[in-house]
């Protein structure tokens, strides 16, 4: 992800736009996850939700901004040209339709592709970059809440971590200064994610009891 | 599953102090001149891990195999043998004898090798030399600075050309350059002369040193690149 992608994410944050006081988070849910579901992961997110059963349009909505939304909610708009999109690739399928037709009435349930997709996504490390641990967060909650082990994703994702670490460690080895400090300002970035992988794999029990109440 | 050609295998390690059990069918390897970072939580069971690797502890349960032979089973002065011959040490601090000078402590392997005196402090010189703190040859190790003192713990723990070194947080007590200093030294130069080091580490940055990491949690050691 570029820097300006970054920028962006920063100032478009609504603790920046919002001059109006806001409650302080019960937990890390909304520091993290106000505007980090990125448009490549709604899709999974929606479909992570939808594992649990079908759902409609609007409740498949309501679940989203309840989880991850709650100070960017979703527009019905991304709702629906999502799941057209899920549709389209056989991920869901409609369930049924309730009487008086518009999309939000549609019921969506996921496939079998659906699940295998969602599988792959959880298991698949993040790249690493700066501040990714918000769709780390986003894939940490929906794995306990899809009962899969959000401790190996974790370390999955540590072992990513790590070996862009040894890349530019062996870089900074035989490299000059600059390539050195170059080299050390990513990895300092990267132990902070670290930390922050081994912090979060502390507290998954704790975690896991707030997201399943 | 072991990888062929390890030179240092441990399979279902055990072991409890009193009612604390420190490690639990913890397995382990290491190929000459590799390093591996152990990694895991405080208490989780990697310093008595290394300690049972090095056969410094006798575990409870399970086997440590060094170069083909099992070495739980060897009597306490086969084992300080092994120690002495094929192994070196590195520790966060605390282990360099406080009454010799530098130089005198990185020859002290060699001295309890068999080496003469003047031969094996020639040697100790070229090594405090290689890491950058030849001007402490003559000092105690209570005259030299933190990092000083740790490139001197080096240069002893890789003097007698050892087969593994064993280090255990040999950055802790180190400034974030110190410790990279130590670690690119130690590294390089375990690679150099096919070296093993097992490296026992809290820190990201040190463990980026490492061709591979475990991770022990609760006692069992796992290894991420085996288990796929
Ligand atoms: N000699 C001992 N006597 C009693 N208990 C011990 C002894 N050595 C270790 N333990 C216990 O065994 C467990 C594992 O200890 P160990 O020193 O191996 O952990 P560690 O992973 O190295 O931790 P740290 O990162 O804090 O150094 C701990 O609960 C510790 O208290
Ligand atoms: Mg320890």
């Amino acid at each position: 992800m570029s820097s300006s992608a970054v920028r962006v994410r920063v100032a478009r944050s609504p603790r920046f736009r919002d001059p109006r006081p806001q409650r302080r988070p019960r937990y890390t849910h909304r520091v993290y996850t106000l505007s980090t579901v990125t448009l490549m992961s709604i899709g999974h997110a929606l479909l992570g939700l939808l594992e649990a059963g079908p759902r409609h349009g609007y409740d498949l909505k309501r679940a989203f901004d309840e989880r991850f939304g709650q100070d960017r909610p979703l527009h019905y708009g991304q709702v629906y040209s999502t799941m057209s999109r899920l549709l389209k690739n056989g991920l869901v399928e409609v369930d049924g339709v309730e009487s008086g037709g518009g999309p939000e009435r549609k019921r969506y349930a996921i496939t079998d592709a659906g699940i295998t997709d969602v599988e792959r996504w959880l298991a698949r490390p993040e790249k690493p970059e700066p501040y990714l641990q918000s769709t780390l967060y986003t894939k940490v909650v929906l794995a306990l809440l899809t009962g899969r082990s959000a401790a190996e994703l974790l370390d999955g994702q540590r072992a990513e971590h790590l070996r862009l670490m040894r890349i530019l460690t062996d870089r900074k080895r035989s490299g000059d200064l600059a390539d050195q400090l170059i080299c050390d300002h990513a990895l300092f970035h990267l132990e902070a994610d670290l930390r922050w992988l081994e912090l979060t794999a502390a507290r998954l029990d704790q975690l896991a009891s707030e997201v399943r109440a | 599953m072991i990888p062929a050609g390890s030179l240092l295998v441990a399979e279902g390690l055990r072991k409890t102090f009193g009612s604390t059990t420190a490690l639990d069918d913890a397995s382990f390897s290491v190929h000459p001149g590799e390093v591996v970072a152990v990694m895991g939580p405080s208490g989780s069971g990697k310093s008595t891990l290394l300690h049972c690797l090095a056969g410094i502890v006798r575990p409870d349960a399970g086997s440590v195999t060094y170069a083909g032979r099992e070495i739980t089973g060897l009597s306490d002065a086969e084992r300080s043998a092994l120690r002495r011959s094929d192994f070196g040490f590195v520790f966060q601090f605390g282990q360099l004898v406080p009454e010799l000078s530098c130089v005198e402590n990185v020859a002290l392997p060699l001295r309890l090798g068999g080496v003469k005196r003047k031969e094996a402090e020639r040697t100790a010189r070229e090594w405090l030399e290689r890491l950058e703190v030849g001007d402490t040859a003559r000092k105690r190790p209570g005259d030299v600075s933190g990092g000083q003192g740790q490139r001197v713990a080096v240069a002893r723990a890789l003097v007698a050309s050892p087969k593994v070194v064993f280090a255990d947080e040999p950055t802790g007590a180190l400034d974030t350059l110190n410790g990279e200093r130590v670690m690119s030294l130690l590294t390089d130069t375990a690679r150099r002369q096919n070296t093993a080091v097992v490296l026992v580490t809290h820190e990201t940055r040190v463990a980026a040193y490492s061709d591979r990491e475990i991770i022990v949690r609760d006692g069992r050691a796992r290894d991420p690149e085996r288990v796929a």
